[in-house]
């Protein structure tokens, strides 16, 4: 019963942010939420027993590539002036999303979670052990082929942004 | 128990073709390679849940793989838009046909 509450709100949740992704005038917007749309997905992972791969998706896609994103955006689109300064107006709202999300924190550090297994994660293909053994024993040659592959858009990247001199 | 494999592939579907709606109708090239990233994180749930559905950790390593080439595929995408838009004044697909024949 709560696997499936679990999977529809998630689901809801990133087609509407999907939706949002495209529909939105304004591009900051639409990186956000593609953020929004990537952490849902990152909790679906979760329900799958890939623990792993959530936490890559989540420190990888939305905290790396979508910051480059941003950074991106911001330098492209044309700036308009803020206005005076409207952080005063939102720190209500700051403080009070901080402190829920420390009181979470706090309660998960001090009871230990619910006590029960993660959704869906006694069967399923075992976790991490399991990928790190077929990474470095059947997929090696892949593996360190994707560092070549870095290595090479790095490279691409220093390449293309150098000014014409 | 999850909840059954066909709503986690149903919804892949879903998220694969609001990303090609996005491809298709917005002119901001930035939210145009957004939407391919949706894409591609829509295969990513589809080979995780094939994954989990039969018990082979195959379907996370190949996830691990996409990951990992979307991140280098963004870096070098995101350098050519930059480099191109950087000369133009505006920021509209419709606008780079210069080799249209």
């Amino acid at each position: 019963m709560i696997e499936t509450a679990y999977f529809a709100s998630l689901a809801t949740l990133a087609v509407l942010f999907a939706i949002g992704v495209i529909v939105s005038r304004n591009t900051v917007h639409s990186a956000l939420f593609m953020v929004a749309v990537l952490f849902c997905v990152a909790m679906l992972y979760l329900s799958l027993a890939a623990e792993f791969l959530a936490v890559v998706q989540i420190t990888v896609y939305a905290g790396a590539i979508m910051v480059l994103f941003l950074f991106i955006i911001t330098m492209l689109t044309p700036t308009k002036e803020e206005g005076p300064n409207r952080l005063v107006n939102r720190l209500p709202w700051a403080v009070l999303l901080a402190t829920a999300f420390l009181v979470g924190v706090s309660l998960m550090i001090v009871h230990g979670g619910t006590g029960r297994p993660p959704v869906g994660a006694v069967d399923g293909a075992g976790g991490l052990p399991a990928l790190g053994g077929e990474l470095f024993t059947r997929y090696l040659l892949p593996f360190e082929l994707t560092s070549l592959l870095l290595v090479v858009a790095m490279v691409a990247a220093l390449v293309l942004g150098k000014r014409r001199v | 128990m999850i909840a059954p494999t066909s709503h986690y592939l149903i919804l892949s579907a879903v998220l694969f073709s609001i990303g090609v709606v996005g491809v298709l109708v917005r002119k901001n090239p930035l939210v145009i390679f957004m939407s391919i990233e949706m894409m591609l994180n829509a295969a990513n749930l589809a080979f995780v849940t094939y994954s989990y559905s039969l018990g082979k950790v195959g379907g996370q390593v190949l996830a691990f793989f996409v990951m990992t080439m979307a991140a280098a595929e963004v870096v070098v995408g995101l350098a050519i838009i930059s480099s191109i838009f950087r000369i133009r004044a505006s920021i509209d697909v419709d606008d780079v046909s210069s080799l249209k024949g």
